[in-house]
């Protein structure tokens, strides 16, 4: 074989090679899910972290013990405040990953987007259905954490199915769930740097790497 | 030399056929329509390679009616899923020399 052809020989198998990697990505990971979907659910949290402190914290002294007051008012703010998160965070993050898959001319709701919500809502539902009855026997300084917990262990769980990175973000999210339940007192703090910074940082990272 | 030549498989000469094997050998099973759409081929060329892939045994085809209409999902034998690892080996090989 002439050393012209064999090296075109090889150019055709690297193509073959580089669009198998993209076929199978592109029909087994949904990778329209945008980096900015992470930065308006980080910025969502950060205001809902801050609006719940001021509301369990307020009108006390910054410089002596603080009492957090969980009365059955506040408890029904902080539950609103929850809410509010998690709504701004999904039509944030169902509007960026559209505008994205018009780029990846991916289809927002196909089997890959379906088997990545179900994979993530198995332990998310799991751990919203345990603090619920956490919060019903009182446990509230458990719950900051156990969200952390879950939704970390429901992050590695769909994260075979879209983009790696979301594995990292989830291992962190649990290992600030295992320092809050360790440091209750620490539960808010810990929470606003899983669901409010780590989602700012990561969703930056990512919208660097894929979408810039 | 002459032996990975042989392992190359002449049924993944194709792109599409190329396309079809990749999607079946990381998703349990895919319907005509999500093939088509991933590969961006036509219904008439997409149904043509299945054939070919078909005829040698690799891939299985299930047909099911859901309300009233045709579903058909496909999958890889394991034929095919041996006849496409020998295949990817064979080009890893010819690459490193």
């Amino acid at each position: 074989m002439n050393l012209k052809v064999l090296f075109m020989e090889k150019q055709k198998y690297l193509d073959d090679l580089q669009d198998i990697k993209t076929i199978m990505d592109r029909s087994s990971r949904f990778i329209s899910l945008s980096g900015m979907s992470g930065v308006i659910a980080g910025i969502s949290a950060l205001v809902g972290a801050y609006l719940a402190y001021s509301t369990v914290y307020s009108g006390q002294d910054y410089l002596n013990y603080r009492h957090a007051n969980l009365s059955f008012y506040n408890l029904t703010i902080l539950f609103s405040i929850a809410v509010g998160v998690l709504i701004t965070s999904i039509v944030g993050g169902i509007y960026f990953t559209h505008q994205k898959s018009k780029k990846t001319n991916q289809n927002i709701w196909n089997s890959q987007s379906k088997r990545l919500i179900i994979n993530l809502l198995i332990p998310l539902a799991t751990g919203g259905i345990v603090c619920l009855i956490l919060i019903g026997k009182g446990l509230i300084g458990i719950i900051a954490p156990f969200t952390l917990i879950f939704y970390g262990l429901g992050l590695i769980n769909a994260s075979k199915y879209t983009l790696s990175e979301i594995r990292s973000l989830g291992m962190m999210q649990i290992l600030l769930g295992i320092v809050g339940c360790q440091f209750i007192g620490y539960g808010l703090i810990l929470w606003a740097l899983g669901f409010g910074v780590l989602h700012i940082v990561y969703g930056i990272v990512m919208y660097k790497k894929y979408e810039a | 030399m002459k032996n990975i030549l042989e392992d190359l498989n002449k049924a993944f000469e194709n792109k599409v056929r190329l396309g079809i094997m990749s999607a079946l050998m990381v998703n349990d099973a895919l319907n005509f329509n999500s093939l088509k759409e991933l590969l961006g081929v036509t219904d008439g060329n997409l149904a043509s390679h299945i054939k070919a892939l078909d005829k040698q045994q690799y891939l299985s085809i299930k047909k099911e009616f859901l309300n009233n209409k045709p579903h058909t999902q496909y999958s890889v034998t394991q034929a095919g899923r041996d006849a496409f690892t020998k295949h990817i080996k064979a080009i890893e090989q010819l690459l490193k020399n």
